[in-house]
């Protein structure tokens, strides 16, 4: 089933692409860097696929020998959704890194809080990228913000030579050279690219699965001329990647007026304001998605995003009387889910909050026994039977 | 002068003319400020000014005049307000405010401003978290008593992290203090670029309890690893 927007698609003012190409085009000028030795372009490695970003240009998106950059949110709190996306790589039999000389981005602590600087926050970015440059697999960023922050660091390097050599300088101190991957990929933008894939090894079927999608502010809005676009998606006039794969895996996607909001995370808000985030995740979000579209779930692609719109429901369900009870997750796990991945072993659906066993049920998933199963690997666990569900384990 | 009264009369003029160069001076500022239609898209697309007093226009536009006052008057009453999504980059002139206010609140910081301090106050322990460790987000975060409006289920969650941590596949998860596994010569490295990008000094005049805590932890890795400070 298609996505309903007429509005964008039968309109005679159509949007075309075309003319002139409003950004530059940063490939050309890090490849221009190296060429002066300012810094190592980390090529992205074959097989790829290309995709187009929103003024026409194509990305390449790596398939194999990839480095997971994975995010401090994801892993901490929402950990089916990375184990999601490791899945989906080893179910697409593709090899992957998943780091352990890795730190967090420190985004979000940045957006939060300013106790960083411009220097700084470059100089991990490329810290990490170097990290993954000496593997030789090539660096996919699970998180959103990590990879919107990553490209305004980009931009920095590319255009302020006084903090390139900042930065190069405080690499070398411990031995790590200046890289700059040739492309900035989202993990999203991996499950975009092989979203055909996918989809012929779903086992289950998704028809009636009603979703809605949210577009993460920091994939599509920091700069943006990267972010991939598709004319047969909203017309070519949203980002496409999330609803892209909805669409491949047979299920519902429908629209919503306040699809370009945020999630009412605001960095610092969530954590120490959280009830501005409480009041925009459920009065400008869930509640207009439930009035407007009543979906079975809501899938996004951030940690950010997963974390504000499945923690806020319960507090303004309970004491408001909102019209909230919405499942929120990954567009990795509803992929994974899409395979036949288990919601507990795999998307360890266990850490979410909103209760999401009616949406487990319309995906034909039995998961009280799903729940048995996963009982009686914790009850190995406990007995000692063995010391960490593994990968074999879960199937 | 400013079009508005001084909000903060009793800081000399110089005083805030002096916080203003240093947000200009910021390599970033002339990507962010282009001039301003005042077309109120930015404030139409901003979360932040549905829910309080914050406009990312007025950011752009006293920028954009210089109204040294008004400026004070947000680097210390609004700045804090931003949720930091960008939905401002919507802008036809191509400002960036969001971009303007992350330049403003390094200021803040910079300077030890009482507003930066009050703001930041109850946060310490994100960012000793993320500079100390590593990885900013935790699971041993995850405590009733820290998020009682996340529900019933973060109490599960806090019961069985130990269990839980061991039943996730991927190797690199089988932690509680730290989102994953991190390297200790990755550590090393973080630490090192905390020191000679000046962000030790940052937390220093927002926080010097949480300086001190993050200084002892730090220099005696780093002198262990053979680096001086």
């Amino acid at each position: 089933m298609g996505i309903p927007t007429e509005a964008l698609t039968k309109t005679t003012r159509r949007f075309e692409r075309g003319g002139d190409i409003p950004t530059e085009d940063y490939h050309d000028i890090i490849n221009e860097l190296e060429a002066d030795g300012e810094l190592i372009v980390q090529r992205v490695p074959e097989p790829y696929i290309e995709v187009m970003t929103k003024y026409g240009r194509m990305k390449k998106i790596p398939l194999n020998t990839t480095w997971h950059h994975k995010s401090c949110g994801q892993c901490g709190h929402i950990p089916g959704y990375s184990t999601a996306i490791f899945w989906l790589v080893r179910k697409l039999g593709f090899d992957y890194i998943d780091p352990t000389d890795q730190t967090s981005c420190t985004a979000w602590n940045y957006y939060a809080s300013a106790t960083s600087n411009a220097a700084a926050q470059a100089a991990v970015a490329h810290r990490n990228f170097a990290a993954a440059y000496e593997t030789g697999y090539f660096p996919i960023i699970h998180c959103g913000t990590s990879y919107g922050h990553y490209k305004e660091t980009r931009e920095e390097i590319m255009h302020h030579p006084h903090l390139r050599h900042q930065v190069r300088d405080v690499l070398a101190k411990f031995g790590k050279p200046l890289v700059m991957p040739e492309e900035i990929v989202h993990y999203s933008e991996y499950i975009h690219a092989v979203r055909d894939k996918i989809a012929a090894l779903q086992t289950r079927d998704f028809s009636k699965i009603a979703t809605v999608v949210h577009p993460a502010c920091h994939y599509y809005k920091l700069v943006q001329e990267d972010a991939i676009y598709d004319e047969e998606i909203y017309g070519g006039q949203r980002t496409a990647t999330v609803s892209a794969t909805i669409v491949a895996l047979g299920g519902q996607v429908r629209d919503y007026s306040t699809w370009f909001d945020c999630c009412g995370f605001g960095f610092r808000h969530i954590l120490v304001s959280r009830d501005f985030t409480r009041s925009f995740a459920t009065l400008r979000k869930i509640e207009v998605m439930k009035q407007e579209a009543n979906p079975d779930v809501v899938i996004t692609h951030d940690t950010g995003c997963v974390t504000t719109l499945d923690k806020s429901q319960f507090a303004t369900g309970a004491a408001h009387g909102a019209n909230v009870g919405v499942p929120v997750m990954s567009d990795a796990q509803f992929a994974a889910l899409a395979m036949g991945a288990h919601p507990f072993r795999v998307c360890q659906l266990h850490w979410h909050s909103t209760d999401y066993r009616a949406l487990l049920e319309k995906m034909g998933i039995d998961h009280e026994a799903a729940w048995a199963e996963f009982q009686q690997d914790l009850d190995d666990l406990k007995a000692g039977k063995k010391k960490y569900l593994s990968w074999e384990d879960v199937g | 002068m400013g079009l508005f009264a001084d909000k903060y009369p009793e800081v000399p003029f110089e005083e805030k003319s002096r916080l203003w160069e240093e947000v200009k001076a910021d390599a970033r500022f002339p990507d962010y400020l282009y001039g301003c239609y005042e077309c109120g898209i930015c404030v139409a697309a901003c979360p932040s000014a549905r829910f309080y007093d914050f406009s990312p226009r007025k950011i752009a536009q006293a920028a954009a005049r210089e109204d040294i006052e008004l400026i004070y008057e947000q680097m210390n009453d609004d700045v804090w307000n931003c949720s930091q999504c960008f939905s401002c980059n919507r802008c036809p002139r191509q400002n960036s405010p969001g971009g303007l206010i992350t330049i403003l609140r390094e200021v803040a910081v910079n300077n030890g401003l009482r507003s930066a301090k009050q703001a930041l106050e109850g946060y310490s322990r994100i960012v000793y978290k993320i500079m100390g460790t590593g990885t900013q987000v935790s699971p041993d975060m995850l405590q009733p008593d820290a998020f009682p409006d996340w529900g019933p289920q973060v109490r599960r969650v806090s019961e069985e992290l130990d269990l839980w941590r061991r039943a996730l596949p991927p190797e690199t998860l089988h932690t509680t203090k730290t989102g994953w596994q991190v390297d200790d010569k990755t550590l090393i490295e973080l630490y090192l670029i905390w020191y000679t990008t000046g962000v030790m000094d940052m937390i220093a005049n927002v926080d010097e309890g949480l300086n001190l805590i993050l200084s002892d932890v730090m220099e005696e890795v780093l002198e262990d690893a053979g680096y001086e400070i």
